[in-house]
Order: C-alpha cells, then structure tokens, then sequence
C-alpha cells in the first residue's frame, strides 16, 4: 500500500474522522526524521504545524466542515514565505530570517486546511539545477544517494519521492520544478505564467517565476494548482483562473494532435532517455493521438537568451539583501560602502554572485541594447514559435531533460554545462506556457521524465491529458 | 560680481524638474498612508515598503487618475500606453535597491504651460511628466557616527515633471515654479503644500556667450518660490564669474543652502550612477482606454487661466487676480457668483474674499471659505438694494464667514438693516433739523458742507441704520431746496 493515499481521499477521511490531522502531522515528522540522510529538509516547522493540526480536528469534533485539503501535510520550498520557520531561500543572506507575513500560496492551502510541516532545500536563491548551490548542503537523489535530486526544487522533489508528505511546493524559473521532478520520478507542474501569485514568493526572475506543485500523481498536483491558481491582488501579474476549474480526469487521446518538438530530440539526449521518452510517445500514438513532428527554430536561441533575462532580473531582485534592514548584515563595516560589500560578499554564494554580474552587466548603460533588449526582441519570437506551433497542435511533447539524475559534484565547477540541463524546459518559461513533466520509465535505474506542453491559460486541458499519458505510462 | 555689461554678453538658459507629492491615501504601490506628516518615523511601512522578500508591488489607480489630470493641466494628454522601471542604486533609505519610476515610456509627453513676467506672456514648453516612487528620508545626526532612516516617505507617489530648457532668467523660473503650483492645486492633483515639501524644484541652469548651451549644474531640492529665484541669480553670477575668470563650469548637483543664499556642490558626474534601468516585471504596463482618458478630461475643474480670463470679465486688475488665484477656493466662490449673479455682484464678493498673498506659497496664507455662495450674493444684493451700508455689510460677511448663517438673520440680530421707509427717517430728519436750526440755516444759504454735518446726526439718531442717500435727499426737501 502505498505511503499516502491521494490527497482527496486523506482530506475526506480527515473530515470523516476516520483519520486524525494529528496523526498525518504526526507521521509526516517521523518520516522527515528517518530520512535526514538525504537532507530534503532545511527545516520543520513542526511547532506550527501540530498546533494546526489540533485544531483542524478540532474544528471537526465540533461537527464544523473542514477544507478541501484537510489535514494534509505538506512541504514547502524553503524560497516560500511560511510561518513556522525562517525562510532563508538556502541561501547564508537570509540565515535566521522569520517571515513576517505569508506568501498567498501558503494563505490559500492553510484556508483549505493543509498544513505544512517543513521547508524544503533548494538551490540558494532558486539558482541551479541540482541543488549543489544550496549555501547549506545538496539533497541527494531517494534513487541513488550518490546522484543529483535536480533543480532548484530539489528538496520539494527528494521530498515527494522519499513520500515524507503527500505534496510539495516548489517553483520554476527555468525548469525548477520539471527537472527535479523529471530526476526523481515525480509529477511536477508549471502553470501558466501568472496562474498562481508569486506574492510572499522570494524572487528570482519574476518575468519568469511560476509556482507549482510536486506530487505522486498528475491528479495530486491537479487538485492543489485548484486551490491555489487565480487573481490576486498582491500580485498584478496574476489572471483569473479557469471557471471550471482544475479538477480534471484522464480525457481520451484519440484524436488529440501532439507534436514532437524536433529541437528537443536531437543529439545530446542520453540514449537512455532517449529510448523512454520514444517509446512513451509511440504509447500515446497508439492510443490514439494524432502525433506529428514540427520545429521551433527558435528554441535553440532559449538558454542563451535565458542567462540575459534571467540574471538581469536575478541581479535587480536581489538588491534588497544589502544588510540594513533584516538577514544577514556584516557588523564590523567602518562605512556604509564596506558594510554594503561585505554583506553581499559573505552572504551571497558563488552562483548568486554569477548571476548578479551577469545581469548587472547586460543592464549596464552601452550594454543594454546589445544584452537585454536584442534577448527581449529573441523571446517575443519564442513565444511566436509557441502560438505558431499550437495552431497547428493542441499539446507539445519531449523530454524533460536530456539526461537522467548526474553524480553529485559532476558538473558542480563547470556552470556551463550545469545551464545545459535546463535546455529542454527554459523556453516554457519564456513563453509563459504551462508544462507537466510526468514519470515515462527508467534508464539504467534512474527515472526519466516526459514533458508534456500545452498553450497559455490551457492549464485545465493539459492536466487532463497529462493524466490520461499518465495512465498509459504507469 | 559681474558688471551688468558682462552680464547682458551671456544667455541664461533653466530648464526645472518639479517633483509633485500626489493626494492619494496611500502610497503608490502599497496599501500604507500616504500622509506623513504627523506620523512617528517608520510607522507607515508595510511590507512592500520595507523591500521584504517576495512583496510586490501594485499599482495605486488613484495615482494614475491624478496623473491623468496632470496631464490635462499640462495642456497635454496621458499617453494610452505607459510602463515602469526600475532605476537600481544601493542607498538604506531605498528598501529595494531600486526605485520604480517610468523611463522611456512615460504617463505624460509633451505638454506647455504660459508664464507671465513684468507684462508678458510666454509659453514654457513640457517635455514629460512620469510617475514614480519616493524615497525614504535618511538623517546624519551632526556629530553622530550613525545615521537614521526614516520610510514613512518611501512609496510616496510623487509625479516629476520636466521642463524644456525654455526660461531665460530667474523670475521666468520662479513664475513657471509658481504656474505650476496653482495648476497642481487646482487640477487637485496634490495638496501642493510647499512647506510639507508637497512640490520640490530641481533646477537646471547654464550661461552661455554662443548659441551653443553652456555646461549645466542643477541645484536640487528647492522647496519654495523665493529660493528658485534666489538660486537661479546664484548659480548665473557664479557661472559667469567662473568662466569670466577662465575657468570651466563643472557639470555637477548642487545643493542650496537657504542660510548663507548660496549653491554649494554636491556631486560631480563623475560619480554619476549607471542606475542599470530595466522594465519593472512585476508591473504590467498601464493601458488606459480612450473613453476612461474623455471621462477625466470631462471632469477637469477650471484652471487658473479660466479664472484669470473672468476675473479679467468682472473688470479686476491683475495683482488683485493673482492674489484671488493663489487661493482656489476664493478663486472658485468668485466664479460661481458671477455665474449665478453676474459681474457687478463678483466684483463686491472678490473684494470681500481678498486676502493679499504672499507669493511665495507658504502654509497658512489660506483661509477657507465657508459661506455658501448664495449668501454671498444674497449679502451683495442688500448692499445694492441699500438693506445694508458697505461697512456694515463687512460685518455681516464675517459673522456669515464665521457661522454660516443666513446674511439677512445676522444683520436683523446685529441691527444693522438700513432705514429705507421714507416716513421714519422724514421723522428724525425733522427732529435733528429742529434741534441743529443754525446748521441748518447754513445749508440753506448753499453752505454745503454743514449737510454732511446734518447726515451725521439722522444717522447717529437712526443708530446707524438710516439709508444715508435718502437721508440727503429728506434734508433738502424738508429745507425747501
């Protein structure tokens, strides 16, 4: 039997009383504590979360009806403002920072009567594929401890495969909850670009960041983009959400077009991986989907357009750690310009840093134009490239990643190939879509993961024919 | 000092940036108040202020109305299409290391005001006018090795509107700041107060003896209209003098030192920022529709220049109009009365509401009007109908201003109503005849002076309340003149 029953079910049996929120709350911890050795976890906020708990059951002993997603435990990735614990984005600059106010994500699933019970590590700040540029430690991989979990979600992700919670957080800027999702064989989801509020949400590309959940199921992470996608008022980029909701099931395949993105099954694709996300297309044809080829020529400009936009809006985001006000602040500084530099310089990691001078570089004054506008000019055509191709089909498919989960340290002092791991998932991101990547096999023991991409604002028809690959897949 | 020969070689050439604190409630892209004036330092902050991970700004749609009215009191029209950016630079009172304003795609474009100086008129054209967000207020505490900072201003929704290089010397400068401020006020975009530093002046200035322009220094932060003059005249007479002397204008910020009534440097260009300006993403562009830019448009108030054109009507001369504009509520009673009562009614009620201005736009020159206007027609029309003497009828006026009541109530409990009823005042007019037989007798022998003397009397009999012209025209009758 499975760890934890679909979210649905633990939320209707809480409300029955067959289950206690206690108990979750309860064993989620104790599953946290037995698999520390993979370090998913930054922090509990388990204080918090037992005293929700009591009173979720409560609230039911008084015969009043609790949310949809009653007493479920969740974890959330540690760039997530959440009561209970300091967010510190994994990063030294926020170490020790309480978050005085909540992200709307977090407001939205504690309505319904979620409870989050830790804070998941990442990449500091969201920078990276693997989580090796946590300032704290790397989460090692629940399929093979000596590999990667991916991506900047990697803690979110660990999490979901090592079962500690029926879901998590996380959040993709470039492929942040595809990838760890893709090498840990899990369902991560990326909505439509301002489908779900970034509010209370550490930034990190904001044209770019969208929330989302991990799950074990396309049917899990359904539910909770349900509870958390639409307007908010504190976050202007936000769009109202579908009327009809995001709660979907399996529709048929027959008949539906799917093109196979020619760029993403090229050379440079593991073999491995390769041979799953083939035979997993073949599946899909045979059920009855109409799949043809066809080609975004711009998409091999992504990455490279990707690390101007990304990190000029990494390099402004992160303006605000200057150490005069909350996080981390160097106390010997003699002036204000030494007490500026040696924050950032302590309390920024190596890949922060990165960022920063790159986008502050191709913002600069005789740069701009050349950097930042022309890489504007190339993502109006990816997004061309997008619309094109989806007059022509309803859904996009490929890998999620060209390779399985790498050896921690693999790629840990070449930055360059490191970026090359989001080759597959970064013109998602530029183009607002939204996209599931979905478990589709193993190679050589380690999970693959299929992409599945749909139109802007066709988050409800993507899950639904996520569920029915789903179904084919497993 | 230069001699007024050198002088007359150079053109003087001002361009001004004028910074306009918006009235809205709250801050431009958060929910705290916008009113800091009163508050303890750092208590209208929240979390968007405060540059806290994961806040986000929202634009404040009040500001983007009054934007829009500014536009239109520019003699311009907001732009359909405007966005914000991000102007970055590391300062403790600037919470996100950057400040949201509007770079290349700004609310307002173009636009020209008319200034008047020594008689003439001229147009002083608005090159833009963009929104953008305030910074906190840091203090150095002289002698202290720390600082203080202060975000109740950080957020405020500020409006900088910048000039065309179109002034010439430094009254042109203080007449267009001084322009600008009523247009402001009566567009009721801002609260224009200068002391609260509601409107503050950066200004450009340059000399030159060519066509070309000169190097030019801006003094920053002025906050009234006597120290934009004063720093114009300053900046001329240095600039002059250095390049008199063989020397080179530095292009350079520099303060104004209200004390000593002098420009002191600040900052040289060369350590000008690269403020790395990029389209804010957490802010869509702003959009606005043709009918949502009419509906602004048709709810515009009059401008000083409508009021300068009736008060010109009523027959007012032109200081007496500019101290009537300067307070826009006096302005705007003046106008409703000679809407609703025409010219000859206005004139007396203008005269009425006067208050000299200083021109300087400093707080506490205003005094609210109270009363209604149909009082104060009501009031001009006793005076017209002789019901009340102009000197009563100031009485009246301030009883009126003071509680509101009725003008006709107040006169009747004040007793002050004129004596119109001819048999009454033939009765006291026979009586102080009888008791003043010699003067009398003098006005009777054409010695017209004395009449005056009999007036006095019929007036000092009737307590003041005897229409003094029937009174006249009694004496003579009942003397058989």
């Amino acid at each position: 039997m499975a760890v934890w029953e679909p979210i649905d079910t633990i939320a209707a049996k809480v409300q029955s009383g067959e289950l206690k929120a206690v108990d979750l709350v309860e064993k989620s911890l104790g599953l946290i504590a037995g698999n520390e050795s993979f370090k998913a976890i930054v922090a509990t906020t388990a204080d918090r979360a037992r005293e929700r708990a009591k009173a979720i059951d409560a609230k039911i002993a008084a015969g009043e009806n609790a949310g949809r997603l009653a007493g479920v435990p969740f974890i959330a990735k540690d760039n997530f403002l959440v009561f209970g614990a300091d967010t510190t984005a994994a990063s030294n600059i926020l170490k020790g920072f309480a978050a005085p106010y909540q992200s709307t994500v977090i407001e939205k699933l504690e309505a319904e009567d979620a409870i989050c019970v830790a804070k998941a590590n990442l990449d500091a700040f969201a920078h990276g594929s693997s989580t090796e540029n946590s300032d704290f430690f790397t989460t090692k991989n629940p399929h093979d401890e000596t590999r990667v979990p991916g991506g900047s979600s990697g803690g979110s992700a660990a999490s979901v495969a090592l079962n500690l919670a029926p879901f998590a957080l996380g959040s993709d800027t470039g492929g942040s909850i595809r990838l760890p999702a893709s090498f840990t064989g899990t369902v991560g989801y990326k909505p439509t670009y301002g489908l779900v509020s970034r509010s209370g949400v550490v930034a990190m590309g904001s044209s770019l960041d969208s929330i989302g959940p991990l799950a074990s199921s396309v049917e899990d992470a359904a539910l909770i983009v349900d509870v958390t996608a639409g307007k908010d008022e504190l976050d202007s980029t936000t769009i109202d959400q579908d009327d009809q909701g995001y709660v979907v099931s399996a529709s048929s395949l027959a008949g539906k077009k799917i093109g196979v993105i020619k760029e993403y099954m090229g050379d440079g694709m593991q073999p491995g991986v390769r041979g799953c996300v083939e035979a997993a297309i073949e599946q899909i044809k045979q059920a009855g989907a109409e799949v043809q080829e066809l080609s975004l020529p711009s998409l091999p400009l992504a990455l490279a357009v990707y690390y101007i936009i990304c990190p000029a809006e990494v390099s402004s985001n992160l303006s605000r750690y200057d150490g005069q006000r909350y996080g981390f602040s160097y106390a010997d500084a003699k002036n204000l310009d030494e007490s500026y530099t040696k924050t950032r310089e302590i309390g920024f990691g190596k890949e922060a840093k990165r960022r920063i001078m790159m986008g502050t570089y191709v913002l600069s004054s005789g740069y701009y134009d050349a950097y930042y506008k022309k890489a504007q000019t190339v993502r109006t055509k990816i997004i061309n490239d997008f619309a094109k191709a989806f007059e022509s089909v309803d859904f996009l498919v490929g890998p999620t990643a060209p390779m399985t989960a790498f050896k921690i340290g693999e790629n840990a002092n070449d930055p360059l190939q490191m970026y090359l791991t989001d080759i597959m998932t970064v013109a998602v991101n530029m183009a607002g879509v939204p996209a599931i990547s979905i478990p589709c096999g193993t190679a050589e023991g380690l999970p693959v993961g299929l992409q599945l991409i749909a139109p802007q604002r066709a988050d409800r028809e993507l899950l639904s024919v996520a569920r029915a690959a789903e179904e084919l897949l497993t | 000092m230069a001699s007024e020969d050198t002088r007359r070689q150079y053109t003087v050439t001002i361009g001004i940036e004028c910074h306009v604190q918006f009235k809205t409630k709250t801050k431009l892209f958060s929910a705290a108040d916008n009113d800091a004036r009163e508050a303890a330092p750092n208590t209208l902050v929240n979390h968007i202020d405060f540059g806290l991970p994961g806040a986000l700004p929202v634009l404040n749609k009040e500001a983007v109305r009054l934007a829009c009215r500014a536009a239109f009191a520019l003699n311009s029209e907001p732009q359909k299409f405007s966005k914000f950016d991000r102007k970055h630079y590391f300062y403790p009172d600037l919470p996100m290391g950057y400040q949201i304003t509007q770079f290349d795609e700004p609310i307002v474009l173009g636009g020209s005001i008319a200034i008047e100086v020594a008689g003439e008129r001229k147009t002083i054209g608005i090159t833009r006018a963009h929104m953008e967000s305030d910074a906190g207020k840091s203090t150095h505490p002289a002698g202290g090795d720390y600082s203080l900072v202060d975000l109740n201003r950080a957020g405020t929704p500020l409006l900088e509107i910048v000039s065309e290089p179109d002034m010439h010397s430094a009254a042109e400068a203080k007449a267009y700041a001084r322009e600008l401020w009523l247009r402001m006020k009566y567009a009721d975009v801002s609260e224009a107060n200068l002391y609260y530093g509601n409107m503050r002046f950066d200004v450009n200035v340059s000399v030159s003896k060519t066509d070309q322009l000169g190097t030019r220094t801006e003094t920053k932060n002025l906050n009234s209209f006597r120290s934009i003059e004063r720093a114009v005249d300053y900046e001329v007479e240095r600039q002059i003098q250095v390049l008199e002397d063989g020397g080179e204008i530095v292009q350079e910020t520099r303060g104004w030192d209200d004390t000593g009534l002098k420009t002191f440097s600040q900052r040289t260009k060369e350590d000008a920022h690269d403020y790395r300006y990029m389209p804010d993403p957490d802010l869509p562009p702003i959009v606005l529709e043709q009918s949502y830019i009419d509906e602004i448009k048709a709810s515009m108030p009059a401008l000083p220049d409508d009021y300068r054109r009736i008060l010109s009507e009523i027959g007012i001369d032109a200081k007496t109009t500019s101290d009537i504009i300067a307070v826009p509520d006096t302005a705007m009673t003046i106008k409703h009365v000679y809407e609703a009562a025409g010219g000859p009614h206005a004139k007396r009620v203008a005269f009425w509401l006067l208050q000299p201005q200083s021109d300087d736009g400093e707080a506490g020159t205003e005094t609210e009007v109270k009363a209604p206007e149909e009082q104060l027609i009501k009031l001009s029309q006793m005076v017209e109908g002789n019901k009340l003497s102009s000197t009563a009828a100031k009485e009246v006026l301030a009883e009126v201003l003071k509680t509101g009541k009725d003008p006709e109530v107040v006169a009747a409990e004040k007793n002050l109503l004129q004596v119109s009823d001819e048999g009454e005042i033939a009765k006291i007019v026979a009586q102080v005849l009888a008791d003043n037989a010699k003067a009398a007798e003098d006005v009777k022998n054409g010695e017209m002076k004395a009449i005056g003397f009999l007036v006095g009397q019929v007036m000092k009999l009737s307590q003041g309340k005897a229409n003094p012209a029937l009174a006249t025209d009694l004496i003579k009758k009942q003397l058989g003149m």
